[in-house]
């Protein structure tokens, strides 16, 4: 592999950031597992990263190896993304069974995060329909589920298992390449909760305003989502955000008066509205570089996931994050199924809550508020989202941790796949 | 009626992009080059992605052995013929200044070996009097600089190959474009640090399929080195040869 020498680069919250020599093959033939893989760099903290060491850039090795259009199996370099996928699939008849918020995400990435999509109370996690994976170790090894703790360690296991060079994933018929989405107004917290816990919808998802408090606190809008037959539009074209924003662009006033007014959007009976797959599982997607807005200082994605019956804790939690006036109009309730496939998936049966937050010192402060309230909720953080908490929290979060770690201690022995995220939380031990 | 793309070189970065592009559209792809495994893979890519056949074919621009078997493949698939060439190699000068025989083989990669071929193929092209050919030369051949002038001779040997063609295969209607990249963000370039208005792959070939609906004949990509290269051009020789650009 050639190394490019000394390259800066960082997590999509911008806060965590390295230097160092990064490969960027276009062949699969010369990977070696000697550093760790890296593909969009769309986790917000320090999984993508090694800081001082070398990572290897996945995004080239992108192409589709085998795809049986009878039976939905398709066979993937893992530095292909989701998005592409969906832009390739869908108008087949075929679509991954999980998507997450961002196309840009890589097949490699979504398995070693073990990603979740709008769908996860019904679909369960990204790794869940994964049927095998090609590892790179000292030489590439396929696994499949039935390979026990070596599978379990590597879906949402980090790629500390080895490089993830292919999998087979087993895609679902769709109907078309539209969505057909419902709108609801969930006036308060109690609302929004049941609202979310009475969808049956194939996707649900719920956008909260983090900035309202009082008798508002919690409302948001309820969107439930159908694959569809339509028409298809013309293809919007992405913008992009060319400079860093000032960082009173994300600031209180400008948050909250958004915020009402993607409220009020949804008129009061709610509504039915078409849209491109694309614009509904990549909102966010067409704006590229949107991580920009928060300017140099960049920022940070709280997410957390508690138990169904701590509901009440999360909107105590939400609570402290409405007075505060720190949130920005990126935040996202859902009602989250039990599926999970590795040792160190995110998934529990619960509700999750993701808020994002400029990157400054009240923000850092409420967050290890945040924290605090998640671990005494028996709920956990996703490592995705992660730049901020400590190992023994992130630990007692996950009691499978001792077994990931005895896997990895085996299957990387010599430590050449580790980040800054797992040498931060200090992971690789089991202390 | 469908059309038949010949990709020569097709395991590079800008080829696999074009293979992409044209294989939506639902064309038959000709995948020539040297990994065959690797051509295994992007064929089965293309055939995901739409194309109606995509085929691996063994192509060694250094080897004319190799060439009637892929024009062989190419009639066997049907339809309009095109031919895409993307072949090229561009070892450092300073490792053709240690080892002079180097020349033999740059120039031959990136000019004789294709010429040759597109010889080879040009009375099928005359003769079906409809089609395209796509040949990617560089701005490295628009003026010998201290850099990489053995490549920049090849590709400025090509480029003036392709002219010729375009004159002799114009008449039958026939398209002949000659592609001038500036530096792209492939694996030839990856590691050699910040480069001048850097494009990428997928900007080139939608640079080129605009230039193709135009019938363009030359195209540079990014436009900027258009006027970049004209200037270069008209620096004077007496002063141009004690610059180092």
């Amino acid at each position: 592999m050639q190394w490019a020498k000394d390259q800066s680069y960082a997590g999509w919250g911008r806060v965590k950031r390295a230097r160092g020599d990064i490969a960027r093959p276009e062949t699969p033939k010369t990977l070696t597992a000697d550093a760790p893989a890296i593909g969009n760099r769309r986790s917000y903290g320090d999984a993508p990263l090694n800081d001082g060491g070398k990572a290897i850039d996945m995004t080239r090795l992108d192409r589709i190896i085998a795809f049986d259009r009878n039976t939905g199996l398709i066979t993937l370099e893992a530095g292909i993304t989701l998005g592409e996928l969906a832009r390739i699939l869908a108008p087949q008849g075929w679509l991954p069974a999980v998507m997450p918020g961002t196309g840009f995400a890589t097949v490699g990435g979504a398995i070693a995060m073990d990603v979740h999509g709008k769908n996860h109370h019904h679909a369960g996690s990204f790794c869940e329909h994964v049927t095998s994976i090609t590892l790179i170790q000292d030489k590439p090894r396929k696994i499949t589920p039935k390979s026990g703790a070596l599978w379990k360690a590597t879906c949402g296991g980090l790629g500390q298992t080895g490089l993830i060079a292919q999998a087979t994933l087993q895609l679902v018929k769709t109907r078309g390449d539209m969505m057909l989405v419902t709108e609801r107004r969930a006036t308060d917290w109690d609302h929004h909760i049941a609202l979310l816990d009475g969808s049956d919808a194939l996707y649900t998802v719920g956008w909260i305003d983090a900035t309202a408090t009082g008798d508002a606190l919690g409302r948001g809008i309820v969107e439930e989502g159908e694959t569809c037959k339509g028409l298809r539009p013309t293809p919007r074209t992405a913008k992009k955000i060319p400079f860093d924003a000032p960082h009173w662009a994300l600031a209180g006033l400008i948050v909250k008066a958004f915020n009402a007014a993607y409220y009020r959007r949804v008129p009061k009976s709610g509504r039915t509205v078409v849209r491109t797959i694309q614009d509904f599982f990549f909102p966010l997607d067409k704006i590229h570089d949107w991580n920009r807005l928060y300017g140099k200082r960049g920022f940070h994605q709280f997410q957390c996931v508690v138990p169904l019956d701590q509901s009440d804790a999360l909107r105590d939690m939400m609570t402290v994050i409405a007075r505060s006036g720190l949130a920005s109009p990126l935040a996202v309730l859902k009602r989250m199924g039990s599926g999970r496939a590795g040792f160190m998936s995110f998934p529990m049966e619960g509700y999750t809550l993701a808020v994002d937050f400029p990157n400054a010192i009240a923000s850092r402060r409420l967050i290890a508020k945040l924290e605090a309230a998640t671990l005494a909720a028996s709920g956990r953080l996703y490592l995705a989202k992660d730049a901020l908490s400590s190992g023994p929290a992130i630990k007692s979060m996950y009691p499978e941790h001792p077994k990931w770690a005895a896997q990895i201690a085996k299957a990387d022995p010599d430590g050449l796949l580790q980040t800054d995220m797992t040498r931060r939380l200090d992971l690789r031990t089991t202390q | 009626m469908t059309d038949t793309w010949i990709i020569l070189g097709a395991s590079s970065t800008i080829a696999k992009a074009f293979t992409r592009s044209v294989a939506e559209t639902g064309a038959n792809v000709i995948l020539a080059g040297r990994r065959m495994d690797d051509l295994e893979t992007s064929a089965a890519d293309a055939s995901a992605r739409g194309a109606t056949a995509a085929t691996p074919v063994m192509f060694d621009a250094r080897n004319p052995d190799t060439f009637q078997g892929i024009i062989d493949s190419a009639v066997a698939a049907g339809g309009v013929l095109n031919c895409a060439v993307f072949v090229g190699s561009m070892p450092a000068q300073d490792a053709i200044d240690a080892d002079p025989a180097l020349v033999d083989g740059t120039i031959t990669d990136s000019f004789t070996g294709p010429a040759r071929f597109l010889q080879m193929l040009a009375p099928l092209m005359e003769q079906q009097a409809d089609g395209n050919i796509v040949g990617v030369g560089s701005v490295a051949g628009d003026r010998g600089r201290v850099g990489n002038y053995v490549y920049g001779a090849a590709k400025a040997g090509f480029a003036t190959y392709l002219s010729g063609l375009r004159n002799h295969l114009g008449r039958a209607g026939v398209h002949v474009l000659t592609v001038k990249p500036g530096p792209v963000d492939t694996a030839m370039t990856q590691g050699l640090g910040d480069q001048p208005f850097m494009t990428t792959a997928d900007a080139v070939v939608a640079d080129i399929h605009k230039a193709l609906r135009k019938k363009r004949n030359t195209l540079y990509t990014k436009w900027i080195w258009w006027p970049v290269m004209t200037i270069i051009k008209l620096i004077p020789e007496p002063i141009f040869k004690k610059m180092s650009i």
